[in-house]
């Protein structure tokens, strides 16, 4: 269950995952009076501004201090509140990471931890504000569960799941407009990786805005009579191993996608389940070991090779090693 | 070198206009706090600091760390202007394989000191640096330029606290005092009222100038690094925008780029300033 004409870009809408956090909230804010917001001076930026204006009594600004506005959110939390602590993943989880870890995380605070502008999409800001680490200093965290999901409707699916869990939930996004390749009713269930194209010679399993990138592999892939199977891993942790095995079982490779460091993330999650249950080839698209830098999403993910002929090329090289 | 009030005044509309041309031209960027500060950072560069552009690592040059880097435009058009590289680099403002990053990062330029724009690390560094410089009985002083945002940031406190501590005398912290922030009003998002006497409790020498007056801004920052028992703190009263009346003391222009028409408009507005 996919967008009508998934295969031209040009067709699809393009929306950012952010405004779909965004647009989440107002209904969530409707729906539950314990939803509050937590904001370090970037309401506009991370789309919680709209909350901000209609729900004004449970919003609160802390200002530029993303240490404090952990340890603010937990407290809400273990008040029997439901907070969104919002800024950019590289201040948060970044910057709190020790608040992350005891306030929430090992208190179990019922704490949403909401990350927008990871990835080198961040664009012109450049290396200091694009969020490469992140999934790998949260997926080592006990009790956190970590969501990465990979359009604007898919981010508006993924906090409202995450609002009825309780327990933290770290929720990373893009910043940039992008193409909504599903459709309302594409499943999202937190831990259910998604398979949306089905195939038995490869998988290549993706999250975030570059699923798409992997759609776009899998279509010429096809022409060269390789059938990849594209998985869309939201769930970062826990993994979804039985589908991800099931998976491999009949393709006996695969590529991970994800902008994010190719250290201890997506590809390091999946290495680690894989190399313990079904060992088999794998090569992993993400940045390699390096700082981003400004430019437009298309450039960067050109020249750090993280768009579909680059995962062409590591879908054949794996090919080779099976 | 020391440029005369008339030609401080000169290079600091030239540094505006740049400013405006770099981000019309990138297309995103931070007017506001860049338009704010291009009169102390002339100041600093073309009358109070001891350096020499042509030894950006020379080790007895005054430092000016940039604390709040999302105003890097007014530091890089000073920096060019100042000769550190040419000014056509200016050109490739947050261009993709650009020296001029989005964000200052000390190895991409000659004359950046420090990798910034997460608020609240370069005082640290700053701090770091005196240190150094106490430790080597050095003659120079740092320079750090912070925002009044900045200070929402605990680590800026703690700087504040290990300054005071150390008497760090060669430090002089200025801070950006246009009273607004990304969201709004500093006074709405965390009011940071009575900044003055938070500093004189934190054992530091507050100073206060019109972050707009040329010469009393020369007179102060001289009077500041004159002090050398404890670490100065200069509240420096600026406008954001400065310059550009459309622009001036709004806080969306805190950090989007001008379109055409206001490009034009800025400009025009700049060029006619005497
Ligand atoms: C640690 C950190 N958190 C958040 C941000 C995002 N941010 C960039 S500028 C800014 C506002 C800071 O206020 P100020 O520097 O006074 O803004 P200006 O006066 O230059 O408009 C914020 C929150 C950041 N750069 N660093
Ligand atoms: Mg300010």
């Amino acid at each position: 269950m996919l967008a009508k004409n998934l295969y031209q870009p040009e067709k699809l809408e393009k929306k950012s995952c952010r405004d779909g956090y965004g647009d989440a909230l107002l209904i969530l804010g409707k729906k539950n009076k314990n939803v509050v917001v937590v904001s370090a001076d970037l309401a506009e930026s991370t789309r919680v501004h709209h909350f901000a204006k209609k729900f004004p009594q449970r919003f609160i600004e802390v200002g530029v201090a993303e240490q404090n506005m952990l340890g603010v959110a937990a407290g809400l939390a273990l008040s029997g509140k439901i907070p969104f602590a919002s800024s950019f993943g590289v201040f948060s989880p970044g910057r709190n990471w020790d608040q992350l870890r005891i306030s929430v995380c090992y208190s179990q605070a019922n704490v949403k931890i909401i990350a927008s502008h990871t990835g080198l999409s961040v664009g012109a800001d450049g290396a200091s504000h694009q969020a490469l680490e992140d999934l790998a200093i949260t997926r080592c965290l006990p009790n956190l569960i970590i969501l990465a999901p990979a359009d604007y409707l898919e981010t508006k699916k993924a906090t409202i799941a995450a609002s009825q869990i309780k327990g933290p939930v770290y929720l990373r996004f893009a910043r940039h407009d992008s193409p909504v390749f599903t459709v309302p009713k594409t499943p999202f269930k937190i831990g259910r990786a998604n398979i949306l194209i089905k195939g038995n010679d490869i998988t290549i399993i993706a999250c975030g805005p570059l699923v798409y990138e992997a759609i776009l592999a899998a279509k010429e892939l096809a022409k060269q009579k390789i059938k990849a199977e594209v998985i869309n891993n939201h769930t970062i942790k826990p993994l979804d191993n039985a589908t991800i095995l099931k998976s491999v079982h009949q393709t006996k490779c695969l590529v991970t996608v994800e902008d994010h460091q190719a250290n201890g993330g997506l590809g390091s999650a999946v290495a680690e389940m894989l190399a313990k249950k079904y060992p088999v080839p794998i090569e992993m698209i993400g940045v390699q070991d390096s700082f981003g830098e400004s430019g437009t999403v298309e450039q960067l993910w050109k020249k750090y090779k993280l768009t579909h002929p680059f995962i062409i090329k590591a879908a054949l090289k794996v090919l080779k090693r099976k | 070198m020391k440029q005369s009030v008339k030609e401080l005044k000169n290079t600091a509309n030239l540094i505006r206009q740049d400013i405006i041309k770099m981000l019309a031209r990138a297309g995103s960027g931070h007017p506001g706090g860049s338009l704010g500060l291009a009169d102390i950072l002339t100041v600093l560069y073309f009358s109070v600091l001891n350096h020499i552009p042509s030894q950006p690592n020379n080790p007895r040059r005054d430092r000016l760390i940039l604390s709040n880097g999302h105003v890097c435009p007014a530091l890089y058009a000073t920096l060019a202007r100042a000769r550190y590289f040419p000014l056509v680099k200016l050109k490739t403002l947050r261009q993709i394989n650009s020296q001029l990053q989005g964000h200052p990062h000390n190895l991409s330029l000659p004359g950046v000191e420090t990798s910034s724009g997460p608020l609240g690390q370069g005082i640290s560094q700053a701090v770091g640096m005196a240190l150094a410089g106490q430790m080597d009985k050095g003659d120079y002083s740092i320079f750090c330029l912070t925002s009044d945002g900045e200070h929402d940031e605990g680590q800026l406190w703690e700087a504040v606290m290990t300054a005071a501590k150390y008497q760090l005398g060669n430090l002089i912290n200025i801070v950006d005092r246009n009273n607004i922030q990304i969201d709004g009003y500093t006074k709405d998002i965390m009011p940071l009222k009575p900044l003055k006497q938070k500093y004189s409790a934190f054992g530091w020498q507050v100073m206060e100038m019109n972050g707009h007056n040329l010469k009393q801004i020369i007179s102060v920052l001289n009077r500041a690094r004159r002090v050398k028992n404890k670490p100065v703190v200069i509240i420096a009263h600026t406008v954001l925008g400065k310059g550009v009346d459309f622009m001036e003391n709004k806080f969306i222009w805190h950090g989007q780029a001008p379109n055409q028409k206001e490009t034009t408009k800025a400009l025009q507005q700049l060029s006619h300033q005497p």
